[in-house]
């Protein structure tokens, strides 16, 4: 689960890592009073949507930029308003963009040096990692390609937590010195602090900067959890933003189905996450373009085909589905019952190619034939793949 | 011989009377498979009933073990819970710990394998479909399930299969199966970024194991934990090797279900991989269809028999 910047940096402002000051608003109506927060002086305005390269974005009506520097509190309120509810486009957004329901209103801070800082899961160890650089401000993988001496790291025993050493060799081999090396080491030591006990798959700060005035401030913060322990922090669900999130995707997780909108005509509905992936894989193969990734799960049931089928067809894209089920303990016929009743409720018009294997196929295979419906039964991944490439395309 | 299991191996199942764990517990125990033990804390001194088999419950791990004989565990409880499940398995000194359990918190995982480092007990998983070593009864029943694989769809014989994914795995089993050719074991690794026995720790038992004549190395996108065992049997394995790696089409920074299958870098898609799988004389799958193929390629080029 992601969140936005203005959410990251009140969740670092309670771990004790310093943020520029700063107040968001939702609606015209807020600037006002979330300005009036701030003390005077120059003002960056900033897009909060889930997505990077935002100060290099198009908004769709023209206006550049999603991230501002302003003068003055009123160029700030003007800025803000051309932002909000428009629709920003940036590398990471795709063509479509998202819609910018809120803005952020930050202090703007001198900055005398910028730097990289992030702590993520380093899967080569299992664990933690911080990842720091005296090149901050820009894209870290040009960094880490380019000059990968510039990039430290840091990795951290789950047993004993970050060592006091490991920060100090850190502070050293980035170069602060003085009342900014306290206030670094401090900060790192925090940002640890805050990485591991909200379970966060990732924290990032792109720049962390330093003042002239000594201080160590993170001006960005992109914070991303790890799914699997929602559940031990109700607090950090409660700042999911559903806006952000494809309305499908969402419908899909309802279902407990595992679903992502791609932007191909060939819907697949599969059960395994290995199997779904190389299903897409051997659409592509065969000439076709895959409109999604959907796993029905190990153990799928009757109401979830329908749901899956219902998810499939709100993708008009979508011109042909191909159906890919390996039954290993569950009843191909099952399956093929709840195929049966989907594609009557949802009044299928598509082509659709089923390929069915394994636990009680051939009555699974016989219940489709009976059922009068117009479908294509493949025999192997690869038949069936063949198959709907063909129908799609015709 | 085969590898981790053998038919004769005992196991306990913790969290047999959850509904999950009860259904497998079941179908193991149809398979033939010797589940000596249940674990289900507050349960201890009733007993899982099934058809003719009547299998003790316990309150913990070291009871179990200590009572039964079993040395391995498959754990079914849920998420909140595995990581201490696992655990009790490393304090009782069990052989292996299966956890097949899915959405385990990373944090958890981090930590559990942190405190494995060093103890005598290997896991496998978690988020995994177990393994199969298979019988030589009827549809390789008599043989040793552990986990949530169909049992019959395997076949007695000397291939061995490892992957991330459980459906691509039983995929591969049954092409193998169809054209006749058996395996030695099947181990599901599990999809998770942090997990206990590696795809290369599991190439190394096959590669050693007299038995398994020829290998399917089922990877997907992310992590290199492929691109590690693939190094090591270009160096080290002189048997055929098939591999396949999912996700050619999975877009960047997407998460596909599997947490552990998400493209971070440029090393991690599949095209790198495949390359390196090429590289290293793995013989690729061109699709999932074509993993059996693929391996009978690889056999017939070393001039190695796998019936």
């Amino acid at each position: 689960m992601n969140i936005h910047e203005y959410q990251a940096k009140a969740l670092f402002e309670k771990f004790g890592v310093p943020v520029p000051k700063g107040a968001p608003a939702k609606s015209a109506a807020e600037f006002d009073a979330a300005l009036a927060s701030l003390p005077e002086g120059a003002v960056m305005v900033k897009s909060q949507i889930h997505a990077g390269g935002r100060g290099k974005g198009t908004f769709t009506d023209g206006f550049k930029g999603g991230v501002k520097f302003c003068p003055t509190k009123a160029e700030a309120k003007e800025k803000a308003g051309k932002m909000l509810g428009n629709t920003l486009v940036t590398l990471q957004t795709g063509p479509a963009g998202r819609k910018v329901q809120t803005v952020y209103f930050t202090q703007a801070s001198d900055i005398k040096k910028e730097y990289y800082l992030a702590i993520l899961l380093d899967r080569a160890t299992s664990r933690p990692v911080i990842v720091a650089s005296t090149e901050g401000g820009v894209e870290i993988e040009k960094v880490a390609h380019d000059t990968p001496e510039k990039i430290h790291k840091v990795f951290v025993d789950p047993a004993y937590g970050l060592a006091d050493f490991q920060v100090r060799d850190l502070i050293f081999k980035l170069g602060f010195a003085g009342p900014e090396a306290k206030n670094a080491a401090k900060l790192i030591r925090n940002l640890f602090t805050c990485f591991w006990e909200t379970d966060a798959s990732m924290v990032e700060i792109n720049p962390l900067i330093t003042t002239p005035t000594g201080e160590v401030l993170a001006l960005d913060g992109k914070v991303s959890f790890d799914d699997n322990a929602l559940f031990r922090h109700p607090e950090i669900v409660a700042l999911r933003d559903l806006n952000e999130e494809d309305p499908k995707e969402v419908e899909a997780s309802k279902a407990e189905l595992s679903y992502i909108a791609l932007d191909g005509n060939i819907a697949c509905l599969v059960n395994g996450a290995g199997l779904a992936m190389s299903t897409m894989d051997i659409i592509k193969h065969f000439g076709g373009t895959p409109a999604n990734f959907l796993d029905v799960g190990g153990g799928a049931s009757r109401e979830q085909v329908v749901a899956a089928f219902k998810i499939i067809l709100g993708d008009k894209n979508v011109k042909g589905i191909l159906v890919n089920i390996f039954g290993g303990i569950m009843d191909c016929n099952v399956i093929a019952q709840g195929i049966v009743d989907a594609v009557k409720e949802v009044g299928l018009k598509l082509p659709l190619v089923v390929r069915l294997e394994g636990n009680n196929v051939v009555a699974g295979k016989a219940t489709l034939a009976a059922s009068g419906l117009k479908l294509v039964s493949g025999d192997t991944m690869a038949d069936a793949a063949q198959k709907i490439v063909k129908l799609v395309a015709a | 011989m085969a590898i981790l299991i053998t038919p004769e191996t005992k196991i306990l199942i913790q969290g047999i009377t959850g509904e999950f764990g009860a259904r497998h517990t079941k179908l193991s125990l149809d398979y033939g498979t010797k589940v000596v033990a249940g674990v289900t804390p507050g349960k201890g001194g009733q007993f899982f009933e099934h058809g003719t088999h009547r299998v003790p419950i316990f309150n913990s791990v070291a009871d179990a073990a200590k009572a039964t004989g079993a040395t391995v565990s498959a754990i079914f409880v849920p998420p909140p819970f595995a990581a201490d499940a696992i655990l009790e398995c490393v304090d009782a000194g069990l052989d292996l710990a299966v956890a097949i359990t899915e959405g385990i918190p990373i944090r958890d995982m981090v930590r559990v394998k942190r405190a494995m480092q060093g103890a005598k007990t290997r896991l496998v998983g978690p988020n995994c479909p177990g393994l199969v070593t298979p019988g030589s009864g009827p549809d390789s029943s008599g043989g040793c399930r552990i986990g949530i694989a169909p049992g019959y769809i395997h076949k007695r014989g000397h291939v061995g299969v490892v992957s991330r994914s459980g459906t691509l795995t039983y995929e591969a089993v049954y092409q193998l199966t169809v054209k006749n050719i058996g395996q030695t074991t099947c181990v599901g690794i599990g999809g998770d970024p942090v997990n206990g026995t590696s795809h290369l720790d599991v190439i190394k038992l096959f590669n050693a194991d007299p038995e398994t004549h020829g290998i399917i190395l089922i990877g997907e996108i992310g992590g290199n934990a492929e691109v590690e065992a693939a190094r090591w049997i270009k160096a080290n394995c002189k048997k055929p090797v098939a591999g396949f790696i999912a996700g050619a089409t999975a877009p960047a920074g997407r998460r596909m279900g599997h947490a552990g299958a998400i493209v971070g870098g440029a090393e991690d898609t599949a095209a790198a991989k495949i390359a390196v799988f090429k590289e290293c004389g793995i013989e690729v799958a061109v699709t999932p269809s074509d993993m059996a193929d693929a391996l009978l390629r690889a056999a017939k080029a070393k001039g190695v028999t796998l019936s």
